[in-house]
């Protein structure tokens, strides 16, 4: 009995291990192994032909830091979380509360704050480009109507990151508004039935019931919206490149750059690893909170 | 509600609406009139289709539109196997190193395959996958966020099915494609419509991976169409930016309750 339940348990595990190996293999390839690589790499200098890569230990990390772009694209990053976490849940917020209340044109509504979800980022820039294009852009021209001057906003450095922050923000908002929508629709009638009996105004029952039950899911957008801080970069492709002199670089085109323009990867490598670390951070929050958020399941 | 909030509610709302749906309107209305009739906003102005033609000829579409179908085609069938085997080992089946196994998984979540661009370039590179379709799809087939999904879809399967199932006679692998995978199915099409639309739209990896317009998918001929050096003008972009969102976008115009409740319930999984 005892050897053929040891052989079915083995029979088991080899099953098991089987059915996972092509995500096992998969995973190691495209995630596992390049991450220890990248930290391999990072503390290799870059090798020429005549100067193999040497093993030099945190001295790519220490170039980073001596260097002004570096913190001119850190600053940058953080400006743009700073800015984007906080509105676009904003905006998603006040949009899953009117696309939630009983109002004429809901369908449409919903469609068309949901619809940016749905294209790439490289078309969301090539619309804007023409909002932003000057004279001949629609802000310009909405802009001379009230005599105001043209305006280069992708072409100054005070105004390029913020062009840059509008875009991620239209096209993440309604993306965001339907985990708050699902959110909203698990509130129970009887708490806004109860509040009207209380004669509760409308912004009481919004602040003292709707906003404390939407906190979980608004844990779980902040976090998704402060990934997408980092991972949202594709239109700076087209819009600004990280321009003009490096006002609008984020930090994944700033890798982008080092590894693929100036085909310099050690340095894009120390880089990645810096992302990495704050993405752990990222994750050890949701970890932290994940069982508040079970509240919704 | 009193009637002057609702109407206040209802002039925000669609306010908001109008702005949001703007952009899009305006690169439709840009791609139908010429460049000065769009840029001087002469409402009356007539309609043409020669954007199209310029924008068509102006680059090999065909090709790029093709690319990225193969491109989400072969990611879909790709994460459908890998996360259903997963998926299944991680719901049903007891083995040793299971959880310290599925707990690496959710260590992907957070890995983003666009952060490790480098090395992952370099082990594409290494396979003989560079400016290959199959280069540009292969790093999202395991996707962390894919088992993860199959595995709750899989869990909630009543273990009685499973074991009629077994007495009937049919196999293992016969029971996952017979019982479960049939089960899961509102599960399958959520992921699929996320996927598609994900890698349908997925831009810096192809760039990197790809080289030649034999690979390129559309996101990616697209923004070198655009690139100011080429000097095209806004209506010809607005041409091409219009039909390269068209087949997702109509899709999802006719699909939308499907595609809001997928990404609902891929996002909260």
């Amino acid at each position: 009995m005892s050897e053929l339940a040891k052989l079915e348990r083995r029979r088991r595990a080899i099953y098991g291990w089987l059915l996972l190996s092509p995500a096992a293999i998969l995973l190691s390839l495209f995630a596992f192994y390049p991450s220890i690589a990248t930290l391999w790499e990072s503390m290799f200098s870059r090798g020429t032909r005549r100067h193999p890569a040497a093993f030099i230990g945190g001295e790519n990390y220490n170039d980073l830091f001596a260097d002004p772009t570096f913190w001119i694209v850190v600053k940058n990053n953080l400006f743009y979380a700073g800015i984007t976490v906080p509105l676009s849940m904003f905006i998603a917020l006040s949009m899953a509360l009117w696309a939630n209340s009983k109002i004429p044109a809901k369908g449409f509504v919903r469609t068309a704050y949901f619809t940016p979800t749905v294209l790439p980022m490289i078309a969301a820039a090539n619309l804007w480009l023409f909002f932003y294009t000057p004279g001949l852009g629609v802000l310009d021209q909405i802009g001379a109507l009230f005599g105001l001057p043209s305006v280069n906003w992708l072409g100054q450095p005070e105004t390029a990151l913020w062009a840059i922050i509008i875009v991620t923000v239209w096209k993440e908002s309604g993306f965001f508004m339907i985990f708050y929508l699902a959110a909203l629709q698990t509130i129970p009638v009887d708490l806004r039935e109860a509040s009207d009996l209380e004669g509760a105004s409308r912004w009481t029952y919004t602040r003292r019931i709707v906003l404390p039950m939407l906190m979980p899911m608004t844990l779980f957008i902040g976090v998704n919206a402060m990934i997408n801080s980092v991972k949202l970069i594709d239109h700076l492709f087209i819009l600004t490149k990280g321009g003009p002199s490096d006002a609008s670089k984020l930090i994944l085109y700033y890798i982008w750059e080092q590894a693929f323009a100036f085909f310099d990867s050690p340095h894009a490598a120390a880089l990645t690893m810096l992302v990495l670390l704050v993405l752990g951070v990222v994750a050890a929050i949701q970890f932290f909170y994940i069982d508040r958020r079970t509240h919704y399941q | 509600m009193s009637r002057f909030t609702k109407s206040f509610d209802t002039i925000g709302a669609v306010a908001l609406a109008i702005v949001w749906i703007a952009p899009l309107v305006f690169a439709v209305w840009a791609a139908v009139h010429t460049t000065s009739d769009a840029v001087n906003f002469r409402l009356t102005s007539p309609w043409t289709l020669d954007n199209f033609r310029t924008a068509w000829d102006g680059a090999p579409w065909g090709k790029y539109f093709l690319n990225t179908f193969i491109l989400v085609t072969i990611v879909l069938i790709g994460q459908f196997i890998v996360t259903t085997l997963a998926g299944y080992a991680f719901a049903q089946v007891q083995f040793p190193g299971k959880d310290f196994a599925f707990l690496l998984v959710l260590l992907q979540l957070f890995i983003l395959p666009e952060v490790l661009i480098v090395e992952n370039y370099a082990m594409v590179s290494r396979l003989g996958l560079f400016d290959s379709i199959l280069g540009v799809g292969m790093p999202y087939m395991a996707s962390a966020f894919g088992i993860f999904l199959m595995r709750q879809a899989f869990k909630s399967v009543p273990i009685e099915l499973d074991e009629a199932a077994r007495i009937e006679g049919c196999s293992r692998l016969g029971i996952l494609l017979k019982v479960y995978v049939p089960l899961a199915k509102p599960t399958y099409l959520a992921y699929a419509l996320v996927s598609v639309s994900t890698h349908w739209n997925n831009f810096l990896w192809p760039l990197i991976v790809t080289n030649s317009p034999d690979t390129r998918p559309l996101t990616v001929g697209l923004s070198i169409f655009g690139a100011p050096e080429n000097g095209v003008d806004i209506s010809i972009i607005s041409a091409a930016t219009v039909m390269s969102v068209a087949p997702l976008l109509i899709a999802f115009l006719i699909f939308q309750r499907q595609f809001v409740q997928a990404f609902l319930r891929a996002g909260i999984k």
